[in-house]
Parts: structure tokens; sequence; C-alpha cells
């Protein structure tokens, strides 16, 4: 067994009870889903396609933050129901393996609301990005990672509290500001193509690269925590 | 001093020391200064009321708490030096209820494999089915642990802890949810499992909290008994009771 063995372990694992149980996907998909027909509803994007450029790259942003709230909480309370944690804090496997498997199963999953959301985003809101279009294949990875990251980590974070539900976003929120608004700023730079998202996707790099960082040195304490 | 519960052990380090070892939440304390030595290859039975720190105590050595004050050593490290040597199964499952018993327990075979082990599929399977076997559930059994009776599940998490081949192993309440004939089944195998040195040579330690005395007298070559956090009585099987 390597480090990648115990990754893809609690990877297969989180697929597997995602796939049983399809709490995290329905949920998220439903959530932006609404989202987006009711903001196209109040908005009527088709008369202001100016405006509706501006704005959807934070509307798209904020719907998957909030979605993603639920689908987070709900990876960590599967280890509270019959204290499997416990059986993950007594063994060897390196505690930092099954945060990056559940970031990584939570980024699947989270990838894949984007996927059925981005074609429905585009006709709902009638979106023809002016700028690079293929920069979106680096941004919206970036972003995804920057939620799903620091979400599972503070959402192991917030488990043994009585109202994780709330607290997580009153963790997460803030610290994701940074991330989110350079995800906003650098879709919305691809869609009105009016500036370079380059400095926004340093931004999201760097970010990534120092919270991920933290998250896996931190995480052991975390999970070792009464 | 810690008191020696079994004398004559072979073995240089006692398998859990505890030197004055209390556990404190908020103002009450679950454990009071407890000092205690349990050689390796013993097999002890926890005894006592409820709220006597029975279960703190398995707690601690187990890793999942850590003692306020005092000094717990498991084969001379700390708990959290210990990780993989020791097995624990409490009134929980720490099973899937969405996976079969049998992804359960090559899921768990994977991650209590150490670093550096060899893990092919193929033997992680075999060990697991083996595992099921032996506390006579079918590993081709493709019904969830969440559609499992209590039963089963208490055997399924019994194969859990067998499986990861500890050298500690500790039972809080494993006949709770059996029938007579399974718990009897389930002391057998125990009975087996404490009798045979692991891989490297290490004699296999027992410690098992039951109110079901008389049930468990088979596995009780000593017992302890706690109340209000402090040790009351250590009985041997041999030498009677002492205070």
């Amino acid at each position: 067994m390597n480090y990648a063995d115990y990754v893809l372990a609690h990877f297969a694992k989180e697929l597997r009870l995602e796939w049983r149980a399809r709490d995290a996907i329905n949920g998220m998909l439903f959530f932006t889903l609404l989202v987006v027909v009711v903001f196209a509803m109040a908005f009527d994007p088709a008369s202001y396609p100016t405006i509706t450029r501006q704005i959807s790259g934070g509307l798209l942003w904020v719907a998957l933050l909030f979605a993603s709230m639920n689908a987070l909480n709900q990876s960590w309370a599967r280890e509270l129901k019959n204290a499997v944690l416990d059986a993950h804090r007594l063994a060897p496997a390196p505690g930092s393996a099954l945060f990056l498997g559940k970031a990584f199963a939570n980024f699947f999953f989270v990838t894949a609301v984007e996927m059925v959301l981005a074609p429905v985003f585009a006709v709902f809101y009638n979106l023809h990005p002016l700028g690079q279009t293929w920069l979106l294949l680096i941004v919206l990875p970036l972003g995804t990672w920057a939620l799903v990251g620091n979400g599972t980590f503070f959402a192991a974070l917030s488990l043994r509290t009585r109202n994780r539900e709330l607290l997580l976003p009153l963790i997460l929120f803030p610290i994701s500001l940074p991330a989110l608004l350079a995800m906003i700023q650098a879709t919305t730079s691809i869609l009105t193509g009016e500036a370079s998202p380059n400095l926004w996707i340093k931004v999201l790099i760097g970010y990534n690269v120092i919270f991920t960082t933290a998250c896996l040195l931190f995480f052991d304490t975390v999970l070792q925590g009464e | 001093m810690p008191e020696l519960v079994q004398p004559g052990s072979s073995h240089p380090l006692p398998a859990v020391e505890l030197d004055r070892v209390s556990k404190i939440f908020g103002n009450f304390a679950a454990l009071r200064e407890v000092s205690l030595a349990i050689p390796a290859g013993s097999s002890v039975v926890l005894l006592g009321e409820n709220g006597a720190g029975k279960s703190t105590l398995m707690k601690m050595v187990s890793g999942l708490w850590t003692p306020s004050f005092g000094k717990l050593r498991v084969f001379g490290l700390t708990p959290a030096d210990q990780r993989g040597r020791i097995a624990t199964m409490g009134h929980a499952s720490m099973l899937y209820d969405e996976l079969t018993g049998m992804e359960n327990l090559e899921y768990f075979a994977r991650l209590y494999t150490l670093e550096g082990q060899p893990a092919p599929r193929s033997e992680l399977q075999a060990r697991a089915a083996a595992a099921l076997r032996a506390v006579a559930l079918d590993p081709a059994n493709t019904r969830r642990v969440g559609e499992y009776s209590q039963g089963m599940r208490q055997r399924a998490s019994l194969a859990r802890v067998l499986l990861t081949e500890p050298d500690l192993l500790l039972l809080d309440e494993p006949f709770s949810n059996l029938d007579v004939q399974s718990a009897h089944a389930m002391i057998d195998r125990l009975l087996a499992w404490v009798d045979v040195p692991s891989a490297d040579g290490t004699p296999r330690t027992l410690m098992l909290i039951t109110h079901q005395a008389e049930l468990a007298s088979p596995l009780a070559r000593t017992t302890v008994t706690l109340r209000q956090g402090k040790v009351a009585t250590i009985q041997h099987r041999q030498e009677g009771a002492h205070a």
C-alpha cells in the first residue's frame, strides 16, 4: 500500500456510497437548476445581454457555493453514522488520505453538476462568451477545487458541533471570499471579453496551493480531535 | 505504581499500562487516578455499573480519547503510536450502512494495511471473506449492512476488528444484541483468537466490557471491577479475589 492507494480506496468508497444514496448530487442539481430558472425569470436576461454577461459569472459560482454546502455536510455525516469516523481515527492509514479521497469525490460531484448546469445556464441566459471560452476549462476546475478543498476541510472541522449545517457556511464563506472573487472575476472576464482573466487565474492557483497544503498539514489534527 | 493484574507474563512490555490516569469532563471525573498494568496475553473482563468509567477507560486505551492526567501506554507507546495494533468494537458497528458486509470489510482491510506492505486485491478479498465466514456470515450476501439485523451487524463488526489482526482487542458490550447461541459462538471465536499469538509472536490481549458477566465468564481470566471511576476489585480466576 502506498499513499495513492489509500486515497484511491477512499475515493472509490465515496463514489460507491453516493451512487447508492444519491443524496449529494441530486440535492445540488435541483438547487442550482432552481436558482438558474428563478433568476432567469426575475431578470429577463435575453433583453439585457450585456448585464447578463456581467452578472452570470457571479450567479453561477454563488449558486454552486450554496449548493455544495449540503453535499459537503452530507459527505461527513455519513462518517458519523455508526461511528465509522472512529474506525478511521484508529486506522494506520494517513488521515490526509481520507481528506484527499473525500475532496476528490466532492470535486467529481460538483463537476458533474457543472456539466449539467453549464448548457442550461447558456440556454436560459442566452450566453455567448466574448472572451476566450477555452479558459473556462481552467477556471471551472480551479474554482471548483477552491470550493471543495476548503469545504471538505471545514466540514470536517465543524463535524462534532451541534449546528454544523450553520457553522460550515459561517466559517467557509469568509475564508472563500478571495477565491470567490477570483473565480467570479475570471468567469466574467471570459464572458464579457473586456479584460484578461489571467491575473484572477493566478490568484486562484495561488489560493488553491496555499489552502490545499494547509488542509493536508492540519487535517490529521482535525480528525483526531475529541 | 501500576497494579499488575495478572503476574507471570513472559512478554516484557505490558499490553496496557495506566499510571494515575484520570479523565475529566467539565466538573465530572469519569476516571480518577486509575493505575493498572495488563500483561500481554491477558483476557480481561471489565465490570461495573453504568457510569463507572468502563467505556471511558476503553476509549482512552483505544486512543479515541486522551487522558486528562496521568500516563497511558500500550505496548510501551502512546495509543496514537500503536494505530493498527489496537482494534475496538463499540456500541456502533463502525460500518457503512450503504455497503455490503464484504465491501465494508474489503475497504477496512485496505485501510488497516500498513504503508509499504503489499495489498493485492485478491488477498484482501480472501481475508475479508474468511473473516465473514468466521462469524457465520455469507461473503456473497448482497444485502447492505443497513438491512442487516442487529445480531448480524454485531457479527459483521466483530469480523471487521478480527480482520485487522490486532494485538489488542477492545470490545464494549459485544453480546448485547446477540441470542445465546450466537453469543456462545462469539465467545468460542474470541477464546480461539486470544490463545494464538499474532504473526510476530506478540501474545494477543483482550479487554471486554459487559454487563453479562456469567455469559462472558469463559473469557474472564481476570476480572476488573470499576466503581465511580476507580478500580474497586481485581480477581484472577485461579488466585481468587483481592481488593
